[in-house]
């Protein structure tokens, strides 16, 4: 086997969920290089869907923005953004929707607006996007967040997007699921300590009866992955 | 419709004070009409624009802004807009007040603006803690009973937007991604597109929309008038660039320096 870093172990683990043939909402970073590996390795006919407006997009490399000409050039169909929201996000056509943020908080309610007050924070961040609506107008909402105290949080400085249809939150440490509406430590990936998930955590962690451990990355799941990012630095 | 210098068309159609949208949805961003807002020095504008990025960071940190109305404020990719930050954290050069939605909501708005509606209506704003940091209502639906969300339509007083390339009558083609191009210019009081070229006929492209002569006020030639953002076609977005920024924008300094060799130092094509 060969050597793989944390967010390898992630975009893989996170790629894995997403069966053939699913619509997914895509964001750019670790969500965009999870659905293109899937679509690349055992999920060839999911449709991945970015909010500029493209409907089916098979990029060759990895777009540094959600509108990049090339998703327009290789998708199915490109539609205007309010076309995008209405009738394919709110018209329930979207299976799965990738989320982010800055904070989490034990329900998978998620934080992308500020650190601090809203009318004085410490840190602005960018704010909600496509987020709240993503968060109600999807099946399944898959989270990839790394873990740590900062991020796993006791109270969140705002909430931009509600946890209801959290369905997983995958991390560099391991794989959180909401049992009984709280969001628990079902998986760790090879080599990492429970303990070190608890201390990467703002709450008291609650930790499955019968603690899984992820696969690590296959060779062929590395290797599609790299030649991904290969052809993006290119 | 006539086909103008970009500088007479902004003199001509942009107010101090006004409410100005520059929009393009990472493509076809009028960077160039931007500059030339900054060089004409213009004041208390509230700018609107769903996804602020480089050309909104420059035109509030050269004070140009009092308010922002928007819904992701960052630099995609790369991090944070950092005058955009340095405003609303510390008041540099002047406070910003934020006017905040999420894409949804703005994208809602932008139809009914286009529709000459008063609001856009969502299922959304549901929870969470930005309903009460926004404009938005509960209306019931009058026939399922249904609670939904409205939001307030954007009438600007001037849509801004780029696009490929306008006929010699001005009747503008845009193609590829299309954001919210067509409703910014029909949501506007007035509105003005720079292209990258004036041609003798529209040939037909896939997936492009035509926006009539008579729903624009002015049209202006600017090539590479996208720039960083890009035009399908024409040239690809400049990735480098925007994560170039990060560095460039971050210092107060810097910033200016930039601004003056790169924008106040220049004139408008």
């Amino acid at each position: 086997m060969s050597e793989y870093t944390a967010d390898e172990m992630m975009a893989v683990e996170a790629a894995r969920r997403i069966e053939d043939g699913t619509v997914c909402f895509v964001g750019i970073g670790l969500p965009s290089l999870a659905a293109n590996l899937a679509r690349r390795t055992h999920a060839p006919h999911s449709v991945l869907v970015y909010e500029s407006g493209t409907i089916g997009a098979k990029p060759e490399s990895l777009p540094l923005s959600i509108g990049d000409g090339e998703l327009a050039e290789t998708a199915d169909a490109v539609v205007s953004v309010p076309e995008m929201f209405a009738y394919w996000l709110q018209g329930g056509r979207i299976d799965v929707g990738f989320l982010g943020a800055a904070q989490i908080d034990r329900r998978g309610n998620l934080n992308s607006t500020v650190i601090g007050a809203y009318d004085a924070p410490k840190v602005r961040l960018p704010g909600g996007g496509g987020a709240p609506e993503i968060a109600l107008g999807v099946r399944d909402v898959f989270v990839m967040l790394r873990h740590t105290s900062r991020a796993f949080v006791e109270q969140l400085d705002f909430t931009t997007s509600l946890g209801d249809d959290v369905r997983v939150v995958v991390t560099d440490l391991g794989i959180l699921e909401p049992v009984d509406g709280e969001l628990t430590l079902v998986a760790v990936h090879p080599g990492v300590d429970v303990e070190a998930a608890r201390a990467a955590t703002g709450w008291e962690l609650k930790v499955a009866g019968e603690l899984r451990q992820t696969e690590p990355p296959t060779d062929a799941e590395l290797s599609a992955l790299r030649s991904l990012r290969a052809r993006t630095a290119a | 419709m006539p086909i103008v210098p970009l500088r007479d068309a902004v003199s001509d159609l942009v107010r101090d004070g006004d409410v100005v949208a520059l929009e393009g949805f990472t493509h076809l961003i009028p960077h160039a009409a931007g500059h030339e807002l900054i060089r004409q020095g213009r004041r208390d504008l509230t700018l609107v624009r769903m996804t602020p990025d480089i050309v909104y960071d420059q035109l509030i940190g050269m004070g140009c802004a009092r308010k922002l109305v928007f819904s992701w404020g960052g630099n995609p990719g790369v991090g944070s807009l950092h005058r955009l930050r340095d405003a609303v954290e510390n008041g540099w050069p002047q406070p910003l007040e934020l006017e905040e939605h999420s894409h949804a909501g703005m994208a809602a708005a932008w139809a009914a603006g286009a529709a000459n509606l008063p609001f856009g209506v969502l299922r959304g704003y549901r929870g969470g803690d930005l309903p009460a940091r926004t404009r938005v209502a509960a209306v019931t639906c009058p026939f399922t009973g249904e609670r939904l969300a409205a939001v307030p339509a954007h009438h600007p007083d001037v849509g801004i937007v780029h696009a490929q390339r306008a006929d010699r009558d001005g009747n503008v083609q845009l193609w590829g991604i299309l954001g919210v191009q067509k409703e910014t210019v029909l949501s506007s009081s007035r509105s003005l597109v720079t292209v990258e070229e004036i041609v003798d006929e529209l040939t037909p492209v896939p997936g492009a929309i035509v926006l009539p002569s008579w729903v624009v006020d002015a049209v202006c030639v600017a090539p590479r008038g996208a720039h960083p953002s890009y035009a399908h076609g024409y040239y690809e977005r400049d990735n480098d660039f925007y994560v170039a920024w990060d560095a460039i924008s971050r210092d107060r300094d810097a910033f200016r320096a930039w601004m003056d060799e790169h924008v106040l130092a220049t004139v408008a094509a």
